[in-house]
């Protein structure tokens, strides 16, 4: 048990390296995800948000350091983990239906070798319905605008039923309607007490949608409360000399008084 | 006369497994095609297709040592379990080294497999020649195994490829659901605790059984195509997995079924070429008309579609010409001239030709003895009917998404084609309106 990383942290990590082809990507992170937030990962292109994220779901391997979920490995705490990818990470040409691909969220809790049943297909079909899609449960998933693919990964993670929720760029190329609907059902699970982390590009909503950021380029900038660490300083740390964000990040900062 | 009736005689008696031999080799092949047709699904979703390939390849080498050491111990070298154990062993080397190329150097797939696969396959060829040399055995026949030839089958053979078939089948079937959640999402799979590599294990053991008790029939370079050629006819029907899988599965099986009986008919035909243009004959037909993703139904889909937005822009041009040259209410069906027509929309003389001609064939549109044409009572209708629809949405666009006015119409000019009747009750509903003589919301804006 390590003190500076107690259990009660839905997520912690100690120390964290990543490399590719021995160019490292991530450096010495250290960062603890408080229970029960809305957090947004944010930083420039290539400053390793999916990187960490897919490192916290074991999905690449550490150069060196270590993730606790609830202060345990995460083989252990798998099912309090749902995982929303980026939406282009697989293909949507697949041939299935919508349905079928949210009950992959129950396959974890069916086990090997049993079929998807009648209970599954409905809390799938229940989890359509909160995304606001049910009545395209039996569309193949070619036949879905992007927003609508980006509700069928979503409701694949809210059928897992899960107390963290990982989330790759939900907000990517979707439209403003699925942009509105995502952010109200994010607020729900944040009211149901659930922990949400969620990889961001878009500084100009993160004020309002987060409640916790993480700031990354390649380490950590700033990890707290949005109103704490979403200013100025560390924001121009973390985009460094790209100046062309400039003016983007004081336009971000017009909105964190409203 | 009487040589077309003893061909179609020996032709009924191949097809309906009269004779025993024939009986082995067609229900073997049939098994086979059944087995590659659902297995190679899995493959090809994987997007693993050409790993198969450079996999058969690598087994020549293993039948050819295979053949040495049973020779050199003193057993018969043509021992079938024996050539096969070889085959499987050099054919997952050479898996297991483009997975090692792969992943320990920057070389991309492509690459690694294709020099696995021609090492692997010249490797085969050189031992295979070698091979012949020894004393005592003839290794003659061996060559069999690289284009396939099904007319060598006994009984025994037949019962090793059947279990192995049967076994295969029933084991992909028990994984089906960890193999579809490999194939679509693979890093899900690993978060929900299924292991990937072992599936990937998995899948790549089934490949490797099929494709190794294939090599006899169809022969090590063709066996690929038993695998893929299926799965991918089998797509062309449907977008559902599971009946991709069934399709898959007896396209296979009637292609290995007619490909080795026409190859026992007639024995100077290769079975392995004869199967897979079989297989490719039935891909051929999928292609061209299976209503998923089939080309012409996916170019009648266009051409109505196409037609019926060719109908749509006529009318309500004709309607918006009515609409700027009269003040009155309610508005009245006039005569308009072809050419003030063509100047509202920029049609090309030949384009409107045709629009108007489909118009008249549909009785929305009549030609007045003056050259002007009229709208009919029904396209009149129909007319009001499409612009309504047509500003309907420009305003949705306008009031619920920030699209600029401006930008509105070309927007609305595509989409409005696939608004359904409930889609408009929905946006009259929202709009709140009732008026039914809209005015373009280009005019609002000025």
């Amino acid at each position: 048990m390590r003190p500076e990383h107690p259990p009660e942290f839905p997520v912690s990590v100690h120390d964290l390296t990543v490399a590719y082809h021995r160019k490292p990507v991530l450096w010495d992170i250290d960062l603890n995800i408080p229970q029960g937030t809305l957090s947004g990962i944010v930083g420039p292109n290539g400053a390793g948000k999916s990187t960490l994220l897919k490192s916290c779901l074991n999905l690449i391997p550490k150069t060196s350091g270590e993730i606790l979920i609830y202060g345990k490995p995460y083989e252990h705490q798998r099912d309090l983990i749902a995982y929303v990818p980026q939406r282009e990470s697989v293909d949507w040409d697949f041939p299935v239906s919508a349905l079928d691909v949210v009950a992959m969220g129950t396959y974890r809790k069916l086990g090997w070798f049993k079929r998807v049943g009648k209970s599954q297909k409905k809390q799938a079909h229940e989890a359509l319905e909160k995304v606001g899609i049910g009545h395209l449960a039996h569309r193949q998933i070619s036949q879905l605008s992007g927003g609508q693919q980006q509700r069928v990964f979503l409701a694949r993670a809210l059928v897992q039923d899960a107390e963290i929720y990982f989330m790759d760029e939900p907000f990517a190329a979707v439209d403003a309607a699925t942009e509105q609907a995502i952010i109200e059902l994010l607020q729900d699970l944040n009211k149901r007490g659930k922990t949400v982390l969620c990889v961001h590009h878009d500084l100009a909503t993160v004020s309002r949608y987060f409640d916790h950021l993480v700031l990354l380029n390649m380490r950590i900038v700033a990890s707290g409360p949005t109103q704490e660490t979403f200013n100025r300083d560390n924001l121009q740390k973390t985009y460094g000399g790209k100046l062309q964000l400039l003016d983007d990040i004081a336009e971000a900062l017009k909105n964190v008084g409203r | 006369m009487w040589v077309a009736s003893i061909v179609f005689d020996n032709l009924l008696e191949t097809l309906l497994l009269s004779s025993y031999n024939t009986r082995l080799v067609v229900l073997g092949t049939t098994l086979l095609g059944t087995a590659a047709g659902l297995i190679g699904s899995f493959l090809l979703l994987r997007k693993q297709s050409l790993l198969g390939d450079a996999l058969s390849h690598a087994t020549l080498p293993g039948i050819g040592i295979a053949f040495a050491v049973m020779t050199s111990l003193g057993f018969s070298g043509r021992n079938l379990p024996g050539l096969l154990a070889g085959a499987t062993i050099t054919g997952l080397l050479g898996v297991i080294l483009v997975l090692a190329i792969r992943n320990t150097t920057r070389l991309k797939d492509d690459a690694a497999m294709g020099i696995v696969l021609s090492v692997f396959f010249g490797l085969g060829v050189a031992i295979l020649g070698i091979v012949n040399k020894l004393p005592n055995q003839s290794a003659a026949g061996l060559e069999s195994f690289i284009y396939g030839k099904t007319a060598s089958m006994v009984f025994a053979d037949f019962l090793l490829i059947s279990a192995t078939l049967i076994i295969t089948t029933i084991v992909c079937l028990f994984i089906l659901k960890e193999l579809t959640l490999l194939c679509f999402d693979d890093s899900f799979a690993s978060t929900q605790g299924f292991p990937v590599i072992i599936l990937d294990i998995l899948l790549m053991g089934l490949v490797t059984a099929v494709t190794v008790v294939g090599l006899q029939a169809v022969g090590l370079i063709l066996i690929i195509a038993f695998l893929i050629i299926p799965a991918t006819a089998a797509r062309f029907w449907t977008h559902d997995l599971r009946k991709m899988l069934w399709l898959a599965a007896l396209i296979g099986g009637i292609s290995g079924w007619l490909g080795s009986s026409l190859s026992a008919l007639l024995p100077d035909l290769p079975s392995g070429a004869i199967i897979v243009i079989a297989a490719a004959s039935i891909f051929i037909v999928s292609m061209l008309l299976g209503p998923a993703r089939g080309v012409l139904p996916r170019y009648q889909r266009h051409r109505t579609l196409k037609k019926k937005m060719g109908r749509q822009h006529l009318l309500r041009s004709t309607y918006e010409i009515l609409e700027n040259t009269q003040d009155t209410h309610p508005l009245r069906n006039l005569p308009i001239p072809i050419d003030k027509l063509r100047a509202h929309r920029y049609w090309s003389k030949g384009e409107l030709k045709k629009l108007l001609r489909q118009a008249r064939a549909e009785d929305h549109v009549e030609r007045q003895p003056s050259g002007a044409i009229r709208l009919s009572e029904s396209g009149f209708g129909e007319a009001s009917r499409i612009t309504r629809n047509h500003r309907l949405w420009e305003l949705y666009l306008i009031k619920h998404a920030d699209i600029a006015p401006s930008h509105v119409d070309r927007d609305a000019d595509m989409v409005e084609h696939l608004l359904g009747a409930e889609m408009v009750h929905q946006l009259e509903a929202e709009l709140e309106t009732e008026d039914h003589t809209l005015a373009s919301p280009h005019l609002i804006e000025t």
